[in-house]
């Protein structure tokens, strides 16, 4: 264990370059979910619910710009600003999480018909590969996103508080690449699940 | 050490500056005592290991399957094979070269600890964990048949509990380390015919929880605790959605590949204990990684002042290697292993041809991690043996930068040959051409080593001791290792011997001969640094006499049987096969009795060995530069770097630790 200080700037480049790390090895396990993908689905997709896949979309996307301008305020000591916009990214993940949940889960939570005018999901995990590999990775991504609101509420827990600082709020950094990054990821799958592929009856 | 800090000699075990006994026990954050606990708990796993292997080899002592009453010649028999490959690989081979590079990294590069040292605890606990959930695999689903382990399962949880809880909430760390473990011990055995999936969701939730309590209680570098913790949720959530398992004792017996379909069946051939396999493996992949990030960020941030990347100990270049390694391919395995383990128990499908999966995706996957894994499991050991030749031969080191770049060539090469595992499972004639091609390309950067390696003792001054031995004799076993690899990569010899014992002798002679003799020498070379004592010279010489007969008379036949046409993994065989079977396994169990020597050394000398000096074999790296064993921040000023760690010969005078100011022990930091 140190016992010399280690200068603050020499620390949150430590961490910066952890952090980084540890993406990339994220970066290879969903790597693997897409080689996943397109070794078993090849050429073809299940039919998914356009709509509610455009508009989860937009909504992460939007908050990831949300989070970019929390962190910034945060950097300049805006608090008003940063819990306005850190309030607005947990909100819109929240949505996103929650349309996964029903528009792609539903099946598997027992929904049926439609929900605010878009029918509800309607594969479930057991249905062959385009079931599972769904399954696997919207699963994979949302457990990421749920990993995300509650670091986002963590951040925001601290911000407000008074942890982070101008000079000192590698947290609040860390927290905004984390989420931009688990937007990153959703702008490769969004493609490969929705897209990509003629649609192919599975059952 | 020098001596005048002490009044007269020392008696019993010296441990390095502050530490207590039961800092070994506990989450402690300096990199060496994690090292040491490392290694501690990767030899207990080797000794498990190689018992199942000295099984092995008395089963195959003759064609019939003559210990069928004890050891049953089927199922048995696989878990037995299964078991004795996955705990050497995950449990021994990867976690030593773990021990060495977290003792010797930080102070190579002249460091006082890692970059993140509570990171390197939680990866230390994850693998301990992790090896938990894997020995726990004989035990899944027993208690049906026998009353007594079903008490003794009960008492292990409520003792568990209590510990934990106590352990937790009154911040006694080794109590809430010992009551997990105890914990899930007992939730393992537990885990009976009926209520599988309840259960692994109890377990894991637990893990799960505990992982945030170490980050949060020790305040872990936030984003580790919260790395793990969402990992295993992420298991934890889909057992809660998923369906129940048939519920079937008995250990993994897929080997360790666990190519499906044969593992992703829920049958008494792949019973509970595989999807234990599946997830052990996910968790110790989980402690590799967050190993890897620290090594690579401690490399790249904390080298001492003058400390150039071209001065580094060609050990630290064959860890950071091994850590890009470790980033790219252990996620895969990870990833695959979650697809696996959901077929298993939820009914979907990735693997099985017969629903419309794919079992080829899943051995491109394995093996996209596993090939480099092979790479993971034996650069840090030639990084050890580079450390050992220019020191015992008092010379500098042959071809610096080759050695250092070929790591690199070996790293960026391991990703693209995953394909030669799998010549005779299907694929296209061309992939076959440049999977082939790839793999012997390979062979030039370890050439480059081995000949750097010979060059370097050409005309040296060679003292001949036991880590000398050893290094040499990684050398020439690696080197017969190697050329029947060259010989496996050729597809049209591969599709002969395929699955027979002559993949079993290469992979031996390249992990035991190689990686093994390494760790083995690298034992000695490094233990008056890290025990302050002296090892035992006749013995370890004992050692590498029994060690280096038995092993070849152990894993030379395996050649023969392989070119003759003898399948790997099989218990019962033809009998023309019976003779070269018996020499192997006499040769197998001198192999499994040279470990005593090795063993009685280590305990022996740690306690009463002669007392060492900071420098014994004069070297100029930075670990030679302090006291044996090193104070707790490593240095007693940060120390900076003005040459090569190889330049003997140049008339550098090797530091004598004499020099230094006297030893002051610094009190250890309290936990939080």
């Amino acid at each position: 264990m140190s016992s010399h200080a280690i200068p603050l700037k020499e620390a949150t480049i430590r961490n910066r370059q952890g952090l980084w790390l540890f993406f990339l090895t994220e970066v290879f396990l969903f790597g693997s979910f897409f080689v996943l993908r397109f070794s078993l689905w090849g050429d073809t997709r299940p039919e998914l619910e356009q709509t509610a896949g455009l508009i989860a979309t937009f909504v992460l996307l939007v908050s990831s710009l949300a989070m970019n301008r929390a962190e910034v305020a945060i950097a300049h000591g805006d608090k008003t600003k940063f819990r306005n916009n850190i309030l607005v990214t947990f909100v819109l993940g929240a949505i996103f999480l929650g349309m996964i949940l029903v528009y792609e889960w539903g099946a598997l939570l027992g929904l049926h018909g439609e929900v605010l005018g878009i029918p509800v999901g309607h594969i479930l995990p057991g249905d062959g590969v385009y079931g599972s590999v769904l399954y696997l990775m919207t699963g994979a991504h949302a457990l990421h996103v749920l990993g995300g609101l509650v670091f986002i509420a963590i951040t925001l827990f601290k911000g407000m508080r008074g942890d982070l600082t101008v000079k000192d709020h590698f947290f609040a950094e860390a927290c905004a690449l984390y989420w931009h990054f688990v937007d990153l990821v959703w702008v490769f799958f969004y493609p490969a699940l929705y897209l990509i592929g003629h649609v192919v009856d599975i059952h | 050490m020098s001596a005048h800090a002490h009044d007269g000699p020392r008696k019993g075990m010296i441990l390095h500056g502050g530490t207590k006994l039961s800092d070994y026990f506990i989450f402690n954050t300096d990199h060496k005592v994690i090292g040491i606990q490392y290694f501690i708990t990767s030899v207990f796993f080797f000794m498990i290991g190689g018992a199942l292997a000295m099984l092995i080899r008395a089963e195959l002592l003759t064609p019939n399957s003559d210990l069928g009453n004890y050891l049953g010649d089927g199922y048995e028999y696989n878990s037995l094979f299964t078991m004795h490959g996955s705990v050497m690989i995950f449990l021994w081979v990867i976690p030593i070269l773990a021990a060495f590079a977290n003792y010797l990294l930080p102070i190579q590069v002249g460091a006082d600890d890692m970059a993140f040292p509570k990171l390197n605890a939680t990866s230390y606990w994850t693998y301990f964990l992790g090896s938990v959930v894997m020995m726990a695999a004989f035990f899944v689903g027993r208690p049906a048949e026998q009353p007594l382990l079903w008490n003794i399962a009960v008492a292990l949880v409520a003792i568990g509990t209590i510990m934990m809880l106590f352990g937790t909430f009154r911040v006694v760390g080794w109590m809430q380390m010992v009551g997990i473990s105890l914990l899930s011990m007992g939730v393992f055995i537990l885990w009976g015919p009926t209520a599988a999936a309840g259960n692994i969701t109890i377990l894991l939730t637990v893990l799960t929880v505990l992982m945030f309590v170490i980050g949060g209680r020790f305040g872990t570098e936030r984003t580790s605790a919260y790395v793990l913790g969402c990992s295993l949720l992420i298991l934890a959530l889909c057992n809660l959605l998923g369906g129940a398992s048939l519920g079937i004792p008995g250990a993994a017996a897929g080997g360790w590949t666990a190519y499906p379909p044969l593992s992703a069946s829920q049958t008494a051939n792949a019973p509970d204990g595989q999807t234990l396999w599946i997830i052990a493996v996910y968790i110790l992949g989980m402690a590799s990684q967050l190993g890897a990030i620290n090594m690579i960020v401690t490399v790249a941030r904390m080298r001492a002042p003058g400390l150039t990347m071209g001065r580094l100990p060609l050990f630290v270049w064959t860890v950071l290697a091994q850590s890009i390694l470790v980033i790219g391919g252990t996620p895969v395995l990870g990833g695959t292993g979650l697809a696996l383990l959901f077929e298993r128990l939820y009914g979907m499908t990735f693997f099985t041809p017969a629903d419309g999966g794919s079992a080829l995706t899943y051995q491109h996957l394995f093996w996209f991690y596993s090939h480099p894994a092979v790479y993971i499991m034996v650069l840090p050991a030639m990084g050890l043996i580079s450390e050992i030749f220019p020191i015992l031969s008092k010379k500098p080191v042959f071809g610096y930068k080759a050695i250092a770049g070929s790591s690199m060539g070996i790293t960026f090469f391991g990703f693209l040959v995953w394909g030669h595992h799998m010549f005779t499972s299907g694929m296209s004639p061309w992939l076959l051409m440049s999977f082939m091609l790839g793999s012997m390309a390979i062979g030039v950067p370890t050439g480059i080593k081995i000949f750097n390696w010979i060059a370097t003792l050409w005309g040296g001054k060679i003292t001949i001791n036991s880590p000398m031995l050893f290094a040499l004799g990684f050398l020439a076993m690696f080197v017969i290792g190697g050329v029947s690899g060259i010989m496996l990569a050729a597809v049209p010899f591969d599709l002969h011997v395929h699955d027979t014992y002559f993949v079993v002798a290469h992979f031996h002679y390249v992990l035991f001969g190689g990686t093994v003799f390494g760790v083995y020498g690298a034992t000695y070379f490094w233990f008056p640094k890290v025990t302050g004592r002296m090892y035992n010279e006749p013995l370890g010489i004992i050692h590498w006499v029994l060690n280096f007969v038995g092993f070849n008379l152990a894993f030379l036949p395996m050649h023969w049987l392989g070119m003759m046409g003898m399948a790997r993994r099989i218990g019962v065989y033809p009998e023309e096969f019976q003779y070269v079977n018996q020499l192997s396994s006499f040769g197998a169990f001198l192999l499994g009795i040279a470990a005593v020597p090795w063993l009685i050394n280590l305990v022996w000398s740690a306690y009463r060995g002669k007392e060492a000096v900071g420098n014994p074999w004069g070297g100029l790296s930075l670990e030679w530069q302090t006291s044996s064993p090193p104070p707790i921040e490593n240095f007693p000023e940060v120390p900076t770097v003005t040459h090569g760690p190889y330049d003997y010969g140049k008339g550098i005078k090797p530091p004598i630790v004499e020099e230094l100011p006297a030893f002051q022990p610094i009190p250890a930091p309290a936990a939080d």
